[in-house]
């Protein structure tokens, strides 16, 4: 094969896997608004989606996919709820800032 | 063509990811979080997932990201204001996150034994000759032997619905704005 | 064999009456209080009664092999109630055993007990706790049965202890007295310093004997090279006996058996609880410091007469303390006021007598004369009671007088027994008292050292018991005595019982009292030599003379020349407060051993409680210092506890990578 016909490898797969997942992290904590911190989190849970689908073609396992397709089932899910959630915060707080929210108390 | 094309999506990715970082305005960092994810659709393609990377771009690039976006522009955030950072998080986060990314890389780069990702070699049923496509040995054992999680998932669903409903409407949780 | 006595229904029946009327005694009226705890003794009384005819009567139906001249039952009678301690070589059952000595004890306790129950029902029937007062006093009757029956020393210390504890009890009824509770506190912690002799003696008994049952150990000083025991499978063998345990040891187990009968019998040096004791109820007094359970020393002596008469250095000083602690006693009742001191002190001298006549091997005249002690010293309490009862709780003979005409009753049964007391024939304590000195006087050169001190303490009785009579009975009224009401029957009549005992309770004679003792407690050496009649009868006259002289001494100080006995004290100062106060020993023990242990105790226990202070501190200063530096962790910033989220992950991968899986870095470097 020529050299753009080559197959690529897995572990490159999972190793930009894992630096998405780092670059969420990393968003996670350097990120002040409340809506940019969950969008990092999205992006963990999409890194480990590419990880999931690329070990389901290493064993061929179907399941490996139907896995990631729960999980996107339950970030929506989660999505919805936890938007709904930074709205009653904002209406509380009238902030987004992370550090500004940091009482349980409303 | 297959490097190619993965070199060139990932990338994107990568570029994307990057951007949420540097944006301020959230409605940017949005924007690139939806770039990050049609590229991670294009890389489920190159990995035989068709049904996922279809799935991806309808529910997550198109309904996920979209309620963010309008969250984004309901509640009129604007650019981050420049306050003091948590030292906890820069001190203790970053030398963790540096860490666990190095395992994590050491761990993928000695694993013997991955395969090649070839394009157009994908997850289909062994058996039916007729119907040999990624969507139906899915489905196939989604409907069979998973039926009941995705049962509860529906339900799940309907649950966040009603929660987001509830939690988000106007008289629920308002507190003393003030602060 | 032997029909069934029932040994245990006469402790269990006490014990009943004590719990019926200590749980339910506030509930319910008196005459149902009254009835219960009359019956128990009642009770009692007529179970030991019935042994008495069982052996006396003779039945040769219910033997047939054993001949004619056999009884229902036959001494000693045992009866095993239950199973106890079985632990390797201890061995140790509820037996009780019914023998002479035992059914002697057990006549005097049930008799003078039942006795003074009738009359604590007249005493007491105007104070509060009439119910707690009963169920405490059935609770003794109960120990007091059960230290008698005990076929071996652990069962008897249990009643020994158990009498302590009734008696500490009703000692401190009055417990709103501060006086009173001190009493109870002073006599059982007394009475422990004792308790700590007798179970050296047990310790030391188990040790060398290797069984606690008193027909045991008797039957190991048995001389024979060869006895018959009850082998495995109860079969009898012979086998070779077991050597006797050196002189040394046996005196040892003496003196700690000694110890222990000193503390409860109120010798020197622990009489010391027995005067205060009367801040007790006249009753109590008279049933517990004076007819029962101060006499269980004498019966302890008496039980394991076998040790004593192979330990003779032991006998020696059993001798001399009850001589020493009669004289000594006698000599401070000389110029005690209250009346029930004065009792109190002849109770302690008198059981000197007793001590005495055990200490010459003349264990039966000991116990006869504990049976005419009991009598007469019980009538004296109970008369004493009623006298104080008419003169509205006053106990002051200084303040007493012509109570003759008042209580007729009272002055005739007194005088009944102060004439007992004093040893004048033909009453009880003329025949016992006599039997002692007796004895005392032919035991050998030591024996007369023994049985002048004897002697003389008969001198000093006989003044300080008509000292008592003339003070309280005689001349004019020192007070206007207030009379509230005529002494009820209940209280008059064990008294006239009482009185009628004392006078022909001695007539059965010590001969034949002590042949019926014999298998029991061994032969009265005194009686046996009976050749000596004319030594005897003039032992006797010298005893009666100084009796009179006694009196006659008496009438001149108080009736004759009242005045006559502040002028010796005023001459003899020294003496005379010496006497009053007791001869200081409760000082002198206090200064010695109280204030001491006072010390040491404050000093440990505060050193207890800096120590207590301080792990308290310490351990609340830990949990608040450490609350403090990890409140801070709660910091409520979001991006905080993610960092340490991604710390914490990042540490359980390496953990994992370096632990489980078998990946190591090592084999990253190899690569």
């Amino acid at each position: 094969m020529t050299f753009f016909h080559q197959d690529v490898p897995l572990s490159w797969y999972l190793l930009l896997s894992a630096l998405l997942f780092s670059l969420g992290v990393v968003g996670f904590l350097i990120k002040r608004n409340l809506i940019t911190v969950f969008m990092s989190i999205e992006l963990m849970l999409n890194a480990v989606n590419l990880s999931f689908v690329t070990f389901a073609y290493q064993w061929h396992a179907v399941k490996g996919q139907i896995f990631v397709f729960f999980v996107m089932v339950v970030a929506a899910a989660e999505a919805a709820v936890g938007l709904a959630i930074i709205i009653a915060v904002f209406r509380a707080r009238a902030t987004l800032s992370v550090d500004r929210i940091d009482l349980m108390k409303l | 063509m297959h490097l190619i094309l993965f070199f060139v999506f990932a990338g994107f990715c990568l570029a994307g990811a990057v951007n949420l970082l540097l944006q301020t305005h959230p409605i940017n960092s949005a924007l690139s979080l939806i770039v990050v994810m049609t590229s991670l659709a294009v890389l489920y393609l190159l990995l035989g997932a068709e049904f996922l990377a279809a799935a991806q771009i309808i529910v997550y690039a198109g309904a996920v990201m979209v309620l963010f976006t309008f969250v984004v522009m309901l509640l009129n955030a604007g650019r981050e204001e420049r306050t003091l950072g948590s030292q906890a998080a820069t001190r203790i986060g970053f030398p963790s996150v540096v860490a666990l990314l190095a395992m994590l890389a050491t761990i993928i780069l000695h694993t013997r034994g991955l395969l090649a990702a070839h394009l157009g070699t994908g997850l289909v049923p062994a058996t039916s000759a007729v119907d040999n496509s990624n969507l139906t040995l899915l489905s196939t054992v989604l409907f069979h032997e998973l039926l009941l999680p995705f049962e509860v998932t529906s339900v799940l669903i309907l649950i966040a619905i009603l929660g987001a409903v509830a939690l988000a409407r106007p008289g629920h949780g308002e507190g003393t704005a003030a602060k | 064999m032997n029909e069934s006595l029932h040994l245990w229904l006469i402790p269990l029946l006490p014990f009943v009456g004590f719990l019926l009327n200590g749980i339910f005694g506030s509930r319910l009226p008196k005459r149902a209080v009254t009835a219960i705890s009359l019956l128990a003794p009642l009770g009692s009384l007529l179970l030991v009664l019935n042994a008495v005819a069982a052996s006396v009567i003779s039945a040769p139906q219910t033997c047939a092999q054993c001949g004619s001249a056999t009884t229902s039952v036959v001494f000693p009678y045992a009866e095993t109630v239950g199973h106890w301690i079985s632990l390797g070589a201890l061995n140790v059952d509820f037996n009780l055993v019914l023998d002479q000595l035992s059914l002697v004890m057990l006549l005097v306790i049930t008799g003078v007990g039942f006795l003074i129950h009738i009359y604590s029902v007249g005493y007491m029937s105007h104070e509060e706790g009439y119910a707690r007062y009963f169920s405490f006093l059935n609770l003794f009757l109960f120990f007091m049965t059960v230290l008698v029956l005990a076929g071996n020393v652990l069962l008897m210390f249990v009643g020994w202890e158990g009498v302590g504890l009734a008696s500490y009890l009703l000692i401190g009824f009055y417990f709103n007295k501060t006086s009173a509770a001190n009493a109870g506190k002073k006599a059982f912690i007394v009475n422990r310093i004792g308790d700590f002799g007798f179970l050296i003696g047990i310790f030391l008994l188990l040790a060398n004997f290797g069984t606690l049952t008193f027909a045991e150990i008797a039957a190991k000083f048995v001389n024979s090279p060869f006895r018959l025991v009850m082998g495995p499978n109860r079969v009898l063998t012979f086998a070779h006996a077991a050597p006797l345990p050196s002189a040394g040891v046996l005196t040892a187990i003496c003196l700690c058996l000694l110890l222990g009968a000193a503390g409860k019998s109120a010798q020197l040096p622990l009489y010391i609880w027995l005067p205060d004791a009367m801040e007790g109820p006249t009753p109590v007094s008279a049933l517990i410091h004076a007819a029962t359970m101060v006499t269980a020393g004498v019966y302890l002596l008496a039980r394991t007469h076998v040790l004593f008469d192979h330990a003779p250095k032991a006998l020696a000083l059993v001798g001399i303390v009850g001589a020493v602690t009669a004289i000594f006693a006698a000599t401070i009742a000389l110029v005690q006021n209250d009346i029930k001191r004065v009792l109190a002190y002849s109770t302690i001298s008198q059981l000197g007598y007793m001590f005495l006549a055990c200490g010459v091997s003349a264990y039966a005249a000991g116990i006869f004369h504990l049976v005419t002690h009991a009598f007469f010293k019980a009538l004296l309490f109970l008369a004493a009671g009623s006298v104080i009862h008419a003169m509205g709780g006053e106990q002051d003979l200084r303040k007493m007088g012509g109570l003759r005409k008042k209580l007729p009753v009272t002055f005739w049964t007194m005088t009944i027994a102060v004439f007992t007391i004093a040893g004048f024939p033909p009453l009880a304590a003329f025949f016992s008292k006599d039997a002692i000195l007796y004895a005392a006087f032919t035991h050998g050169a030591s024996g007369k050292i023994l049985w002048f001190a004897g002697l003389v303490t008969a001198l000093l009785t006989s003044f300080y018991m008509f000292r008592l009579w003339y003070l309280a009975f005689w001349g004019n009224p020192r007070t206007e005595h207030r009379h509230h009401h005529a002494t009820p029957l209940s209280m008059l009549a064990p008294l006239i019982i009482l009185a009628a005992l004392s006078i022909c309770g001695g007539w059965v004679g010590i001969e034949h009292f002590a042949a019926y003792l014999t298998p029991s407690t061994g032969k009265l050496q005194s009686v046996v030599a009976e050749a000596n009649q004319p030594l005897e009868l003039g032992l006797t006259l010298l005893a009666l003379a100084v009796a009179v002289i006694g009196w006659y001494i008496a009438y001149l100080f108080y009736r004759l020349k009242p005045e006559r006995p502040a002028q010796l004290a005023a001459a003899l100062p020294a003496a005379h407060q010496v006497l009053v106060n007791k001869y200081y020993v409760d000082e002198f023990y206090g200064a010695i051993f109280v204030k001491p242990l006072f010390a040491i105790s404050k000093y440990v226990l505060g050193g207890l409680e800096l120590v207590l202070t301080g792990a308290a501190w310490l351990l609340a200063g830990i949990a608040s210092f450490s609350g403090a530096i990890l409140q801070r962790w709660q910091s409520g910033n979001l991006r905080s506890y993610a960092a340490w989220l991604a710390l914490g992950a990042a540490a359980v991968l390496l953990f994992v990578l370096l632990q489980g899986t078998g990946f190591s870095f090592a084999s990253v470097l190899r690569h």
